[in-house]
């Protein structure tokens, strides 16, 4: 196994998810491109981990940081677009143009 | 390395059979018309790439990936579905009218990021290890050299549990209020 394959896949989530954050309508949907980006990352840092082999794992353990903030930016990231489809009967992201000049 | 010695080895065929669905499911999150076929196809994506890190000896991040996002994060995602009730079928209102632009930086992000690290790595070889990272290691190196960040991490998840539940609850008007008391 050499390790650009997994980079190139990587690359190609990473992609995914930029495409679903930019042409994504639904907060929804937006959140899930992110967490496709995010696992994008940790394939890298597992690879990268597998590639050096450093004794402490750090590729390993960052992914597993990577992990534990996703979780908490979803639950987060929910309850906001919860609140904001309370307010404005709406989860659609071109809809909220409240602050926008 | 040729394409010959990598064909070879046993390992880049599970490499191509995992990548193949997880590089498919990974499109289909973006473009499906249908919420929860969204959320399921991210569960696909994400298994694979459980399977994956398996491929590449780290079982622990694997499980823990599992147990985190399709155990949990998926599950708050589909409720998060209902409770705004997305559009729940077909629905062509999902995306954008203008995809164009979102293709063109997808398309940059998807070239910049492959060209580079294939120029950086060419064919470099992953040298596998007889056994898997023990979880004993990993352990190790969370309590000993990585301390600090993983208290600030349990403490960023302490912040989201304590931001999410002020966030979500309803707040009752005083005359609710008093109801309640009542």
């Amino acid at each position: 196994m050499i390790v650009s394959q997994f980079l190139v896949l990587a690359a190609l989530l990473f992609a995914f998810g930029v495409y679903g954050l930019l042409a994504r309508r639904n907060a929804v949907m937006v959140l899930l491109s992110i967490e496709l980006m995010l696992n994008a990352v940790n394939i890298n840092l597992v690879a990268f981990e597998a590639f050096i082999r450093d004794s402490l794992a750090s590729g390993q353990v960052f992914a597993i940081f990577v992990i534990t903030v996703a979780a908490a930016e979803v639950g987060i990231g929910l309850a906001i677009v919860l609140m904001i489809f309370r307010n404005r009967t709406s989860a659609n992201v071109d809809e909220l143009d409240l602050m926008r000049w | 390395m040729s394409f010959a010695d990598w064909i070879a080895d046993g390992r880049n065929w599970a490499f191509v059979v995992l990548a193949v669905p997880v590089a498919f499911s990974g499109f289909r999150v973006v473009t499906s018309r249908n919420v929860v076929h969204a959320a399921l196809f991210l569960v696909a994506t994400l298994a694979g790439s459980a399977a994956l890190f398996l491929l590449l000896s780290a079982e622990f991040v694997a499980w823990a990936l599992v147990l985190v996002y399709i155990g949990a994060v998926v599950v708050l995602f589909l409720f998060g579905i209902m409770i705004t009730r997305a559009p729940m079928g077909q629905e062509t209102a999902l995306d954008h009218d203008r995809r164009w632009p979102a293709i063109v930086a997808a398309l940059s992000v998807f070239g910049l990021m492959a060209w580079s690290s294939v120029a950086a790595f060419e064919d470099q070889v992953v040298k596998m290890p007889g056994e898997a990272t023990s979880t004993e290691v990993l352990g190790e190196a969370l309590l000993g050299r990585y301390v600090i960040p993983f208290e600030i991490v349990s403490f960023v998840l302490l912040a989201a549990l304590i931001g999410g539940i002020t966030l979500a609850r309803r707040d009752l008007s005083p005359a609710e209020e008093e109801e309640e008391a009542a």
